[in-house]
Order: structure tokens, then C-alpha cells, then sequence
């Protein structure tokens, strides 16, 4: 049996509240009214003028620039309320879509003047479209930046709660793949991942108080929840959320939501439960726990893609991609088995799984490997086809990423990518723990990246950092991770002894490494 | 003390081959030679062969193949007639690269699998119309069959071979 360490134990408490008092700290330190904005972006533009020749300046002259075009966006789509016909604010769509991507051939092409030009164009040309209204967008910019540095403590928290929700459920559906397929050599890995599931609980009922609270507009992370994007009558009026507004609505997202975490959640209840009655060797147990894993994995998979549109594509309500559920799994999934070799190498080298030998590390390793390649084929063909076609509708969305999220946005792909490609290609390495961890670490900090520019560019735009809030978010759902993860672990016989499998997994032996010094002594 | 002569043992089973294998290896007898009519799991290793570099030929060959097709994507697409295809940019090969992976990929896949299979090949010495170099035609069928190279003493050798199990012991001379 394993005994959850009192050291480890205050290292998740600690990180726990660190995590807390730092995301509490940057919802206090948000700006409150229009005015703590201006006066925040007055600071970056004391900041433009300051530096002129330098690469910030560069960028953060993207980030103005882009600001201004997503506004021009609003604008134009207030304007269609007129008209107020769908095809006609598709049109503009499109138009502000092109010009947006004009700007860009400039910025790529043309020296820095020009983009100071294009930008004051771009600006004009807003006051313009708003005078025309008779309205008075004077301080609109700012709002739109007062909403973007309001979103950002609650982007944060919920892109490191996405990112534990999402790890900890794939775990779920890959312990629940390693049943239905009856793999033999993972059985003594069989209570790992059903301890890192355990943290599916914990994150759920996170996720639950997030849920209910953007569903009491707390928050502005999902614009399609707006006030008045769907009625014709409203200066917020959008008539493309209109137009999905069957899927698209609040009571609909919340409750389906609550489905799917409640699914999941009874699963992994049930499974752990039977899991640990099946402990007596009863082969009636197995043949149940298969049933019902079957079933689990049908309704996993509708569910983990319809909840990655709710979730994470609804944010940007105007774009849309048919493999996007896959995507977001993929990601999750290579982030899963990396937690699952992790925790492995960890407890094993603490002696309390004696049967895992070097064959597991290096299967677990291969799946790494092999799943990064697979993440990598989503996201190229993602971006590829919508590179190649360039329908400005579907653009847009790389276009912002491409334009403000440059470096998260080229990093993610070699972290995710190159660097495991190279490091676990060679078979030796695989089965040393060391090297695994190394590659585990990159992966796992690529995929979150990869889930922050999903996240991030829809909610907060151009204020985008990484500070106080995305390390404290981080560090509060560690924390949870390891407490749950581990007094789970500590609950159990760390070896399936009922499962009939059991002895495959112990004596499994992959012929072409050779085992080294923390080994099984079974044969 | 060298002759031309090799002894020949015949197994029928896999297991009581492996055994013989480990014994005769154990009294540091060279092992010329195994046939078996199907691959036998942990033979390599019994036998103290070295592992193979096969994989790491394959992985120098896809660098080849990718180096291929970036020269060939860079030279047709953008150096020597960069043209206006349906608006893609071919400025620099950078800017059109995403259009060029498919290519990257398969070229790479191509060279490294293709030369990979020739230099199997040729490292095993197989080619159509070569003679085959069987010893017993049953190795192909259902018997295993350890070529002993005779070095001093036969009859001793002979003695160890009748110990492991062996169906069928032949000494052969060779040329």
C-alpha cells in the first residue's frame, strides 16, 4: 500500500493557496470602470511613443492595429441592424474579414510607417462608420479594452481548469480504452489512472461553480451570451449568433454542460467502485465493468466533442471547424498519457509499484510519441485547409492568432512536435525515466500553450500575458491534481489483483529494449 | 587445427533449440549459423548477435527525402518560375510552406522506407536469381537446424550436440 506523504501532502495545500490568493489577487487588480482602462491603455500608448524602434513596439502596434479592426467588426455589424438582413451582415463579415487581411499584407511587406498609416485609417474609418450612426463611439475602444482586461483573471482560471479537466478526463477514457480493447501489458497501471481520475470530481465541481457563474453574466467570456446579440432591436444585435441561436443559448449550454460532466463523473464513480470490488478475481465483475465501459466510451465521445464546442469553440462564435472536437482531444490526450507516464515514474520510484517495468515506460512513451504525432496531423490539417482555401470567414481565426499570438503560436508546434519527434523517436531513450519526464515536461507545457491560444485570443484579445493569474490558475489546479491524485492512490492496493490479466501485465516484456535497474524482479 | 569440416544439428522444436543455443554457447562453442522456418523470439540475443542499425539508416534516410523535397518545392515553386498560383504567396518558400508539407511528408516517408528496404537488401545478400543457400531443404518446413563449425575435438562436440536434444546430427564438409 502507498501512503500519501505528509511532505506531499503540504506541497499540494500550499500550491492550492498559493493558487488562490493569486487569482484573487488578479480579480482585484482588474480594472473596474472605463476610466481604470483609459488610464491603462493611456500607459501603453505613453509606452508606443517612448520606443519607437523597438521590436515591442512592432508588436504592440499589432495588437493596437488588430483592436481596431475586431471594433471595426462591431461596428459594421451594428450597422446590418438597419438592414438588418443575415446575408447582408455576412457580406460585411466578409469585407472587414478582406481588409483585415489587406493590413496584414502590408504589415508583412511594408516598413513600420506604413502600419502607423494603415492604423489611423483603420481608426478613422471607425469614427466615421460610428458618426454616420449619430451615435457616440468615443469611448467604445475603451470599453472593448475595459471588457478584454476584465476577461483576463477569468481566462486564466479557466484555461489552466480546462486544461486539468481535459487531462484528467482522457485519462478516464484511456484507462476506459485500455478495458474495452483488453489490453495486457497496462493492468498494473490500472490504478494510476483510475487515482489521476480521481481529480474528475474535484475539477468537476470547479467547472460547475464556472459554469453557473458565466451563466449569471459574472463574466464576458462567451460573447454569444451577450445582452441583446439576439434581438433585431438591440444596438448589440448579431445576426450570425442570431442564426445559432437553437444551439447557442444559455439555458441549452448550461444544461448540456451539467450532461456531460454528470456523465462523466457517474462513470468514473462506478468504474473505481467496481474496479476495487473486482479485487475478489470475479470474472462476472470484469465482464460488467466491460459493459459499461463500452457504454462510456459512445457517450465520452459525442460528449468530449459537443463540450469542446461549448466550451472552447463558442468563444469565438463566428467561426466554426468540423474537426475541431478531435483537435481538442488530441490535445488533451497526448497531455493524459504524458500525466499517466509522470505519475508512473514518480510512484515507481518510490517503490510502491513493484510490477511496472521498463516495457511499461516505454509503451507508455511510444503512446506520447505517437499521439503527439497525432495531435500535430490534427492541427496542420486544421490550419492547412483553412490556410490553403483562405475563405476570410474561417481565416480570421488564425489570422488574430498568427498576428498577436506569434510566439505561443509557432512554440507550441515545435514543443509539441519537433522536440518529441526527435527525443522519443530513438527506442532506448524511451524506456529511461529521466528522458521521459524531460520530454513530458515540453509536452505538457505545449499543450497548454496550445489550449491558452484557443482560449486566449477569443476572451482577452490583444491584453494578453502570462502573469500573476495563468501561473496561479496553474498552480491551484497542480495542487488539486496532486492531492487528488495521490490519497486517491493511497486508497487502494496499488496492484489489480482480481484482473484476469493481471499476470500478462506483470511478466509483459517489450523484446528490443534492454531493462535497466528499477525493474520488476518477475522473471 | 582448422578444418573445413561443420557439424550439423537438427531440432523440431523452438524451445529445446533456444536451449541448445544457450548450451553450446555456454561451452564457447562459435555458432556458425541457425536456420529456423519462422523468426524465434529472443534467438538474437541468445545467440550474442548485435542489434540491428537498420532503424538508424531509415532515420538518415528521411532527413534525405525531406532535404529532397525542400530543394525540389523551393527550386520548382519559388526559385526558378515563381508564378501566381490561384493568389498563393510565393514570395519565399516560408510563406508558401504549408502547401509544401504533404510533399515534405510523403518524400520523406518514400526514401526512408525504399532505402531502408534496399539496404536490407543488400546487408542480407538477397536478390532475384540468387542461389539459395539452405542447408536442408525441412528448415523451411518444421526443423530447426544449428550449424557448429568442427574446431579440435569432433567427437566431444558430437557429445555436447546428442545432449541438447538434437533430432538429426550430420557432419558435413564444406568447400
Amino acid at each position: 500500500m502507498y501512503q500519501f506523504s505528509g511532505k506531499l501532502k503540504m506541497l499540494a495545500i500550499v500550491l492550492m493557496a498559493v493558487g488562490l490568493l493569486g487569482t484573487g489577487y488578479s480579480f482585484f487588480s482588474a480594472p473596474k470602470t472605463l476610466d481604470d482602462a483609459k488610464e491603462i491603455l493611456a500607459k501603453q500608448d505613453a509606452h508606443h511613443g517612448g520606443h519607437e524602434a523597438t521590436a515591442t513596439h512592432a508588436e504592440e502596434e499589432h495588437v493596437e492595429e488588430a483592436k481596431v479592426e475586431e471594433h471595426v467588426e462591431e461596428v459594421v455589424t451594428e450597422e446590418t441592424q438597419a438592414d438588418s438582413t443575415a446575408t447582408q451582415a455576412e457580406e460585411h463579415v466578409v469585407n472587414v474579414a478582406e481588409q483585415a487581411q489587406d493590413s496584414t499584407n502590408v504589415q508583412a511587406n511594408e516598413a513600420e510607417v506604413k502600419e502607423e498609416v494603415a492604423h489611423t485609417e483603420a481608426k478613422e474609418e471607425t469614427h466615421a462608420v460610428a458618426e454616420a450612426h449619430g451615435e457616440d463611439h468615443g469611448d467604445a475602444h475603451a470599453e472593448h479594452a475595459l471588457h478584454q482586461m476584465q476577461n483576463r483573471p477569468w481566462s486564466a482560471m479557466y484555461v489552466a481548469l480546462l486544461f486539468s479537466l481535459g487531462i484528467t478526463l482522457l485519462v478516464l477514457a484511456f484507462y476506459g480504452s485500455q478495458i474495452v480493447a483488453q489490453a495486457g501489458w497496462s493492468v498494473v497501471l490500472h490504478r494510476v489512472m483510475e487515482a489521476i481520475s480521481s481529480n474528475l470530481h474535484y475539477v468537476s465541481l470547479v467547472m460547475l461553480v464556472f459554469l453557473i457563474a458565466t451563466a449569471m453574466h459574472m463574466n464576458h467570456l462567451f460573447t454569444w451570451m451577450g445582452e441583446g446579440v439576439t434581438d433585431p432591436t438591440s444596438p448589440n444585435y448579431d445576426a450570425i449568433v442570431d442564426g445559432k441561436k437553437w444551439y447557442l443559448n444559455t439555458p441549452g449550454w448550461l444544461i448540456r454542460s451539467i450532461i456531460y460532466l454528470a456523465g462523466w463523473n457517474v462513470y468514473y464513480f462506478l468504474i473505481r467502485k467496481w474496479s476495487l470490488a473486482q479485487d475478489n478475481g470475479d470474472l462476472k465483475q470484469h465482464k460488467k465493468n466491460y459493459n459499461a465501459t463500452v457504454i462510456f466510451l459512445v457517450f465520452f465521445m459525442i460528449t468530449e466533442s459537443m463540450a469542446s464546442w461549448d466550451w472552447i469553440m463558442s468563444i469565438d462564435p463566428h467561426w466554426f471547424s468540423t474537426l475541431f472536437g478531435w483537435y481538442v482531444l488530441a490535445t488533451f490526450l497526448v497531455s493524459a498519457l504524458t500525466v499517466i507516464a509522470m505519475v508512473t515514474i514518480y510512484l515507481r520510484s518510490k517503490g510502491v509499484l513493484p510490477l511496472v517495468n521498463d516495457s511499461h515506460i516505454h509503451d507508455l512513451a511510444k503512446f506520447m510519441f505517437g499521439f503527439s504525432v497525432f495531435w500535430t496531423y490534427l492541427w496542420f490539417a486544421q490550419f492547412m485547409l483553412i490556410w490553403y482555401a483562405d475563405m476570410p470567414e474561417e481565416t480570421t481565426y488564425f489570422l488574430l492568432r498568427f498576428n498577436e499570438y506569434k510566439v505561443p503560436f509557432l512554440a507550441m508546434v515545435v514543443m509539441n512536435f519537433i522536440f518529441p519527434v526527435l527525443l522519443l523517436i530513438n527506442s532506448d531513450f524511451k524506456s529511461r525515466p529521466w528522458f521521459v519526464i524531460l520530454g513530458g515536461v515540453v509536452i505538457l507545457a505545449g499543450h497548454y500553450i496550445d489550449l491558452f491560444v484557443m482560449i486566449m485570443p477569443g476572451t482577452v484579445g490583444g491584453q494578453w500575458g502570462f502573469g500573476i493569474g495563468e501561473i496561479s490558475g496553474l498552480l491551484f489546479f497542480t495542487g488539486l491534481f496532486i492531492f487528488a491524485t495521490f490519497s486517491a492512490f493511497a486508497k487502494a492496493n496499488p496492484v489489480p489483483k482480481g484482473n484476469p490479466y493481471l499476470h500478462e501485465s506483470e511478466t509483459y516484456h517489450y523484446y528490443n529494449i534492454e531493462h535497466t535497474g528499477e525493474d520488476s524482479n518477475h522473471h | 587445427m582448422s578444418t573445413n569440416k561443420v557439424i550439423h544439428a537438427l531440432y523440431n522444436d523452438d524451445d529445446i533449440l533456444m536451449d541448445a543455443v544457450k548450451k553450446v554457447k555456454s561451452e564457447n562453442h562459435h555458432i556458425e549459423e541457425v536456420f529456423c522456418p519462422f523468426p524465434v523470439h529472443g534467438l538474437d540475443k541468445a545467440m550474442g548477435l548485435a542489434p540491428t542499425r537498420l532503424a538508424i539508416t531509415a532515420f538518415l534516410y528521411g532527413i534525405t527525402g525531406l532535404s529532397v523535397a525542400v530543394w525540389l518545392t523551393w527550386y520548382t515553386m519559388i526559385a526558378d518560375w515563381p508564378q501566381d498560383i490561384g493568389g498563393k504567396p510565393n514570395f519565399s518558400w516560408a510563406a508558401n510552406m504549408p502547401a509544401f508539407v504533404p510533399i515534405l511528408f510523403e518524400l520523406t516517408v518514400f526514401f526512408a522506407a525504399h532505402l531502408m528496404v534496399i539496404t536490407f537488401y543488400m546487408r542480407s545478400r538477397i536478390w532475384p536469381f540468387k542461389e539459395a543457400e539452405n542447408p536442408d531443404p525441412r528448415t523451411t518446413d518444421d526443423h530447426f537446424l544449428m550449424e557448429v563449425p568442427v574446431h579440435g575435438n569432433e567427437e566431444e562436440l558430437m557429445a555436447l550436440l546428442e545432449t541438447t536434444g538434437a533430432v538429426e546430427i550430420n557432419v558435413v564438409e564444406t568447400h
